[in-house]
């Protein structure tokens, strides 16, 4: 039961040097520019700023991205070309395809269920008393780590004997009301959803500040019109809330469906893929980090990218148009 | 019901905000308004409540038994930070490895993002437009796409057909953090360039032009001018960036691997829910711990990160 203080010591050490690091590099930079005389050209003093980014950028983004893309093409070991062999094992094995479903419902169901608690709940919280405490409230998971958030679940979806007391909330409840205790995380397609939710949960409160921002924003000559034209609640959210806020309910849908694409730590905590659960990501870092598999890694990191190329393209114009 | 009788009760002299609340948020709204707060914090209460009570009892009873039998024990907090069996959880020493990945992690991007925002905001060299458009494309690239390559980088070094370009870095202990922070760092840029930038090119030129005629050099204005006016969206992207460092699995399963040397405790966490699936009084406790200083940071500082989100994200 000792914690020995002395073991730890490498790491502060490791700190330390991290820290010196930073101070160095900036000190470093802003000597060269203070150097670099003004009646130089922009160009001298951009480089200095510019470069230590762009080469981390390069190193860290672009070469790896083009490397990945040809070790698509390659054998799991990268010894020999073997085509669109990985993309057809992608398409065709039933493994594959599994994952490829499941991504499918993510990134349909979470976005979509995303946006509507939020918008639902920031309707709902907008402007009574308790506002900001219900927002906050909402909001926290936010901080949560996918990791704590997929503990905290399995603890929600926890699976006892029917003969034994229920320690999950979600079991003690259908027991409460006379129905069997289920292995919620083990019965696919179901069990998808279950992790879902976790996601959901998680996610909602970002929707609803953002959401909250904008119905703030609607101009309150437009409601204050709606009102007197005798809107009922129904008319007032479809005909002039909606509508108003329409950008930034896109803001919401697309950064979701992004963060969904990329999700992986939800998966692996609490089902680690198992039961038809896995999802690209997963399935990516299994393929390439556990299986050896490099090849079809790469293939499944270029399939994600080629799925949220088109979204992160529309997000951008959709922001052209905002502003 | 209510609704009416407050519409007739009220003056009509109501300004147009207090319309909306009666049309919207009547007193159903309000009650359904509440049961999500409770329905979304549940499950953390829960798993708070659960982490102070006794093993046994964890593992024997649900934790709104506490109301009825009301027992707490700080035992699973000692034994998951402070134990030294491989069983325990050792996660003082995770933690302090989440400590020491998430610092430079963010101090990094955040220096090298605001200086490369300020030279494509302020400077007027040609192609900038260019290298901007470069950077921002570059959020496209999921960082899984980056993982392999950037491993092999980091171990067999470059070549470059057959040629040594650069050695491996062969690090071995708590030198792996370094590749965590290289990484952490690298994938960082794009968006935070991004969101530096977009706050930068909105503050008002003649400020820098004064500044310029008065004979001031560029690391002059940075340091003067420029910081303590990005201010806000430097604290947004810092909390962004240290909220996702220390909440991140898949960056730090792969360059920080898995041992209580360097591995942060969302990785320990993950373990242990593989492994040790059913030792509640240890995952949740744990995991406790783990969400705690986020929690702390976020709440802190949350009136900025909501700014930021804003006026990075929708106009209004």
């Amino acid at each position: 039961m000792d914690f020995d203080f002395a073991a730890e010591q490498p790491k502060l050490v490791q700190l330390l040097i991290g820290v010196a690091a930073f101070l160095v590099v900036v000190a470093v930079i802003l000597l060269l520019v203070d150097r670099a005389p003004m009646r130089r050209r922009a160009w001298t003093h951009a480089t200095i700023l510019l470069l230590p980014a762009v080469a981390l950028l390069s190193i860290g983004l672009v070469v790896p991205a083009v490397r990945t893309t040809l070790l698509s093409f390659m054998s799991g070991d990268g010894m020999r070309w073997v085509g669109l062999d990985n993309y057809a094992w992608m398409f065709t094995q039933p493994e594959a395809l599994t994952v490829l479903r499941n991504t499918l419902i993510w990134v349909l169901l979470v976005p979509l269920l995303v946006t509507s608690v939020g918008l639902l709940y920031a309707v709902m919280v907008d402007r009574t008393r308790f506002e900001s405490l219900a927002k906050s409230l909402v909001f926290l998971p936010m901080a949560i780590s996918f990791v704590g958030a997929g503990i905290i679940w399995r603890f929600v979806y926890a699976y006892r004997a029917d003969d034994q007391d229920q320690i999950g909330l979600l079991n003690q409840l259908v027991v409460a009301m006379g129905g069997e205790p289920q292995q919620w995380l083990q019965e696919s397609p179901t069990n998808t959803l279950f992790l879902i939710v976790v996601m959901v949960w998680i996610q909602a409160g970002f929707a609803t500040v953002v959401l909250s921002a904008a119905i703030k924003g609607i101009p309150a000559e437009i409601v204050e019109a709606a009102r007197l034209d005798g809107a009922s609640p129904a008319q007032m959210f479809f005909r002039v809330t909606l509508p108003s806020i329409r950008s930034a309910v896109v803001v919401v849908a697309v950064t979701q469906s992004i963060a969904t694409l990329k999700l992986f730590d939800i998966v692996r905590t609490m089902t680690g893929g198992q039961f038809d659960t896995s999802v690209i990501a997963n399935e990516m870092y299994n393929q390439a980090f556990r299986y050896g598999e490099t090849g079809k890694g790469a293939a499944l990191a270029v399939f994600l990218f080629a799925l949220v190329t088109p979204i992160v393209i529309y997000q951008i114009r959709q922001r052209r148009e905002v502003r | 019901m209510t609704t009416l009788t407050q519409t007739a009760v009220r003056p009509r002299a109501t300004t147009a905000p207090q319309r909306v609340r009666r049309g919207l948020s009547g007193k159903v709204a309000s009650a359904a308004a509440i049961v999500i707060a409770v329905l979304w914090t549940t499950p953390t209460f829960g798993l708070l409540l659960s982490s102070l009570r006794p093993e046994d009892q964890i593992k024997s009873t649900g934790w709104w038994t506490f109301f009825s039998d009301p027992q707490l024990t700080l035992e699973n907090y000692q034994q998951v930070l402070f134990g030294t069996s491989s069983s325990s959880g050792q996660m003082a020493s995770f933690l302090i490895n989440s400590i020491v990945i998430t610092v430079p992690s963010v101090l990094l991007p955040l220096a090298l993002a605001t200086f490369a925002a300020y030279a494509l905001a302020w400077l007027p060299f040609r192609g900038r437009e260019w290298i901007y458009i470069g950077i921002f494309a570059l959020q496209i690239v999921p960082l899984q796409m980056a993982l392999v390559p950037l491993l092999s980088f980091f171990s067999q070094g470059v070549d470059v057909f057959g040629v040594h370009l650069l050695p491996a870095w062969d690090l071995e202990g708590s030198g792996r953090f370094v590749q965590v922070w290289f990484a952490h760092t690298c994938f960082a840029l794009p968006l935070g360039i991004f969101l530096i930038h977009n706050f930068m090119a909105e503050l008002p030129g003649e400020l820098m032009e004064a500044a310029r005629v008065d004979g001031a050099t560029h690391g002059t204005i940075l340091r003067k001018l420029v910081l303590p006016l990005v201010g806000p969206a430097l604290a947004t992207f810092g909390i962004f960036q240290f909220l996702w460092v220390w909440n991140d699995l898949l960056v730090a399963l792969i360059f920080a691997g898995g041992t209580a040397e360097t591995a942060p405790m969302t990785v320990r966490l993950a373990q242990m829910a593989g492994t040790k699936g059913n030792e509640w009084q240890r995952l949740t406790s744990g995991a406790f711990v783990s969400v705690v200083i986020p929690l702390v940071v976020f709440l802190s500082m949350q009136r900025y990160f909501v700014r930021g989100l804003l006026a990075g994200g929708v106009k209004g």
